[in-house]
């Protein structure tokens, strides 16, 4: 494929879901059932175009080369592995904006994670959105949050990032508040919507810092201006605060820390949309975009970037440990992993960060389907015993599942291994990787550091306690309701996407080797970036070393057939580390190995011992943790704490403001209005004496001449006759 | 002494003048048109005169037919008229009718 057709390819991705969007928003409701299956050819035609392009995209070298001049309008620049197209979209005066879309390795694979999941939420959805009086309209949003999202994914600017950022942060709106007519979806279609414009906000203005220091929004110009050595305000630190402003984007999608609280509210949309987009998709967008502008952290920028993950990853974990309701469990446990990649991210650990995205983004697709399956057969099991008060998400209502659904059962039982972190699973290996990196980061860093990988560790034990007390509690033991006892595993469209992405979870799909990720293709293929920040603001361990430079050369290369060269990349794993940290970051993978399988199988262990085999009672546990166990229930009233300081605060000053507008605004525009009535008042009266007295005289006057003249109008034909004479014989007289 | 032009157009300077005289005095819508159509008259015998002895030759007498064709069709209108005033009034005293000035 020439560079033109893998860009157009890339387009034709972009666009397809939009096209299904316009076709079921227009035409859906009319063309009813079958406008779900169009939408779903749609993204099956998506999924295997972008499969092709990944796959192209991963095993061929392309050599670096420049179409076109950066003059033209169309430009196409292949260089390191990143072909990208630039396209001067609007030229007034100086200015120039160019827009246009990239893909690299990074993005490929992003594709593949996107359409993949989006296309088997449709094919869920059929059946799941049955009989949904609003149908083809679901469909019609799915399809424009799938574009959005793939915009994202290929942009290769700023102001494409910004736009199609916006473009998620509406479709995800309109999704969780899709059953709109429940106060609870409207709320929190609302609060997810203005949690994401504050951390929108600060992406805004990180890309206006960034504009207006570099004068273009394209990604590789902004790292190739900082590279030399131009910064914005000529300050260091200006970049760290242009970097965590960017950065408050991903805080605000990603739902990290403080402002998580939009993501498990959010599971009042549709099951099938939580996994899409609150577990898989939409979410990883930070972190996605935290990956794409990498180069451009500073060490203090990156720093902030770890601790807010890592923050993230433990309250959130602690929170998931007491909720009762399925999906919230698992709303909890996405923003702890969501929190792990953004650490793993901060603490240089780049490829361990993505990595983890790619294999959450299966598992934890998998748990929410799995999850909606759950809900759709308690549902249904609800309905028919005419039960409209139990709640089907409740985990105490549920009980007994393994029996009544088998194949549910079994992937959720292998995607819970998966993100518990259990060997010969994907989460193992990119859990791993993250952990061996906090271990790295904090042994390069010292000091105060050590608290992350600690506060990693215990979160990554916390996760496996709480996914096996949800696991235990939903389908072990004995049904503890009889709508519970009397469930039904779903049909073949339902299990599908389960079984497919529980397969994905494999080990095999990304290493050959159970315990260990850097031989495997994944890891040539996402490499650190080199980073365009001076070294002077950048930790010296993630300086990408000179040796190293032909190292990363054939990383890149040998993407293609890796399976024929994987014993030479041992080798070369072996000796060349692109850089001190990815070096440090190996002598600690078996620690970490040894420390993460030690605390997840204690954390299963426990989870086992409460509530399978019940040594320790739960309910004994929460009395005597009461204030523990209800300062996590109530979700260490962020939500209160929110409530009184910025909600209150801003119905306070909206009240001051409505105060202020009561007295002095009106006040004065009553005053003026008072003014104008008596002005008025005397402009009527010299109206009405002066201007009309004059032209009523004039009325009068002419009024008189008129009576006068009408006199000789005396309507008597020989009147007219005598004057017409009298005129005649006068005007012969004048004449002769 | 012979008949000359003079005489022809005296005479009929006196038939217009009683013409006049009828249709400004006359209170009877038919006297007035009878006072009219001594006007159209006099008119005719100027046309006749200018004929014999002004060198107007036939186009005079065909004016003077013209115009009495012409007189016979106004008498027609204007009698229809006074039919149709003498329906609305019952009377067809042109000093009484004087709707026009309103």
């Amino acid at each position: 494929m020439s560079p033109e057709n893998i860009l157009l390819l890339s387009a034709v991705v972009l666009v397809l879901p939009l096209l299904g969007f316009v076709f079921n928003i227009f035409f859906g409701k009319r063309i009813g059932k079958p406008s779900a299956w169009i939408a779903v050819i749609i993204l099956g035609i998506d999924l295997v175009l972008s499969s092709i392009l990944c796959i192209y995209k991963l095993t061929t070298d392309l050599a670096n080369q420049t179409i076109g001049s950066s003059a033209d309008t169309l430009q196409i620049i292949i260089k390191d592995g990143l072909i990208h197209s630039k396209l001067i979209w609007l030229s007034v005066g100086d200015v120039v904006i160019k827009i246009g879309i990239g893909l690299d390795n990074l993005a490929a694979i992003m594709l593949i994670v996107v359409t993949l999941i989006s296309f088997l939420v449709h094919l869920f959805s059929t059946e799941y959105m049955s009989g949904d009086p609003r149908y083809s309209r679901y469909f019609a949003y799915l399809g424009l949050f799938t574009f959005s999202m793939l915009g994202i994914v290929i942009a290769n600017n700023f102001l494409f990032m910004y736009i199609f950022w916006e473009l998620v942060g509406i479709s995800s709106y309109l999704l969780i508040g899709f059953w709109y007519e429940k106060k609870s979806a409207s709320d929190a279609g609302k609060k997810a919507f203005l949690v994401n414009r504050i951390g929108d906000l600060g992406f805004l203005i990180g890309i206006l810092i960034l504009y207006s220091t570099f004068g273009t929004f394209m990604f590789d110009e902004i790292f190739d201006g900082i590279g030399s050595g131009i910064l914005p305000f000529a300050s260091g630190s200006m970049l760290t605060i242009a970097g965590i402003c960017v950065f408050c984007g991903a805080i605000g999608k990603s739902a990290q820390w403080p402002l998580h609280v939009w993501l498990p509210d959010a599971m009042e949309g549709p099951t099938p949309v939580s996994a899409l987009i609150h577990a898989a998709t939409m979410v990883a967008a930070g972190v996605y975009l935290v990956a794409r502008v990498f180069a451009m952290f500073t060490a203090d920028a990156l720093t902030f970037i770890a601790v807010i993950g890592t923050i993230t990853a433990f309250i959130s974990a602690t929170i998931a440990l007491t909720q009762v309701d399925f999906k919230r469990v698992l709303a909890y446990s996405t923003v702890s992993q969501l929190g792990y990649m953004i650490m793993a991210l901060g603490v240089g650990s780049y490829t361990n960060g993505f990595f983890h995205l790619v294999t959450h983004a299966w598992f934890k697709a998998a748990l929410f389907l799995a999850s909606g399956s759950v809900i759709h057969a308690m549902h249904h099991s609800l309905h028919k015993m005419h039960d409209h008060h139990t709640d089907p998400q409740d985990v105490r209502n549920m009980g007994g599942l393994r029996k009544t659904m088998p194949i549910t059962y079994l992937t959720f039982l292998f995607v819970t291994l998966a993100i518990a972190g259990v060997p010969f699973t994907s989460g193992f290996l990119s859990k791993d990787g993250i952990l061996a990196g906090t271990l790295a980061y904090a042994n390069l860093t010292g000091g105060w550091h050590w608290l992350i990988p600690i506060l990693a560790f215990s979160a990554a034990g916390m996760t496996a306690f709480y996914m096996f007390r949800l696991l235990i509690l939903a389908f072990h033991g004995q049904p503890k309701t009889e709508a519970a006892a009397k469930t039904h595993e779903n049909n073949f469209v339902i299990v599908f996407p389960l079984i497919l992405l529980s397969i994905l979870s494999l080990w095999i799909f990304y290493s050959p080797d159970p315990t260990n990720a850097s031989i495997g293709w994944f890891h040539r293929a996402i490499v650190q970036p080199k980073t365009a920040v001076p070294e002077d603001y950048q930790w010296d361990f993630l300086l990408i070393e000179e040796n190293a430079g032909e190292s990363i050369k054939e990383h890149n290369q040998s993407v293609s057939n890796h399976s024929e060269h994987s014993a030479e990349q041992v080798h070369h794993a072996g000796h060349h580390y692109i850089n001190k940290f990815a070096e440090e970051e190996h002598h600690f993978h078996g620690t970490a190995m040894m420390l993460s399988l030690l605390i997840a199988g204690s954390g299963i262990l426990l989870a086992f011992l409460i509530y399978q085999f019940k040594i320790f009672s739960a309910d004994n546990l929460e009395k005597q943790f009461k204030p523990l166990h209800t300062f996590s229930f109530r979700k260490w009233y962020f939500d209160e704490l929110y409530h009184y300081t910025a909600v209150s605060g801003i119905i306070g000053l909206s009240k001051l403001l409505a105060w202020f507008d009561n007295l002095i605004i009106d006040g004065l525009v009553n005053l003026s209005a008072a003014i104008t009535r008596v002005s008025s008042y005397f402009i009527g009266h010299f109206d009405n004496i002066v201007i009309d007295g004059i032209v009523n005289l004039l009325a009068n006057i002419t009024g008189f001449f008129g009576g006068v003249l009408r006199k000789v109008q005396t309507g008597q034909v020989q009147t007219y006759i005598a004057l017409l004479i009298i005129g005649i014989i006068a005007l012969i007289y004048f004449i002769f | 002494m012979s008949i000359g032009l003079t005489h022809y157009l005296v005479l009929a300077a006196i038939l217009f003048s009683f013409g006049i005289f009828g249709i400004l005095t006359r209170k009877n819508a038919v006297l007035v048109l009878m006072g009219l159509e001594l006007v159209l008259n006099s008119a005719n015998i100027n046309f006749i005169a200018f004929a014999k002895f002004g060198g107007l030759n036939i186009q005079g007498h065909v004016a003077a037919i013209f115009v009495i064709i012409l007189a016979a069709a106004e008498v027609a209108v204007a009698l229809a008229i006074v039919l149709n005033i003498y329906q609305n009034y019952r009377h067809i005293n042109v000093d009484e009718i004087d709707k026009l000035k309103e």
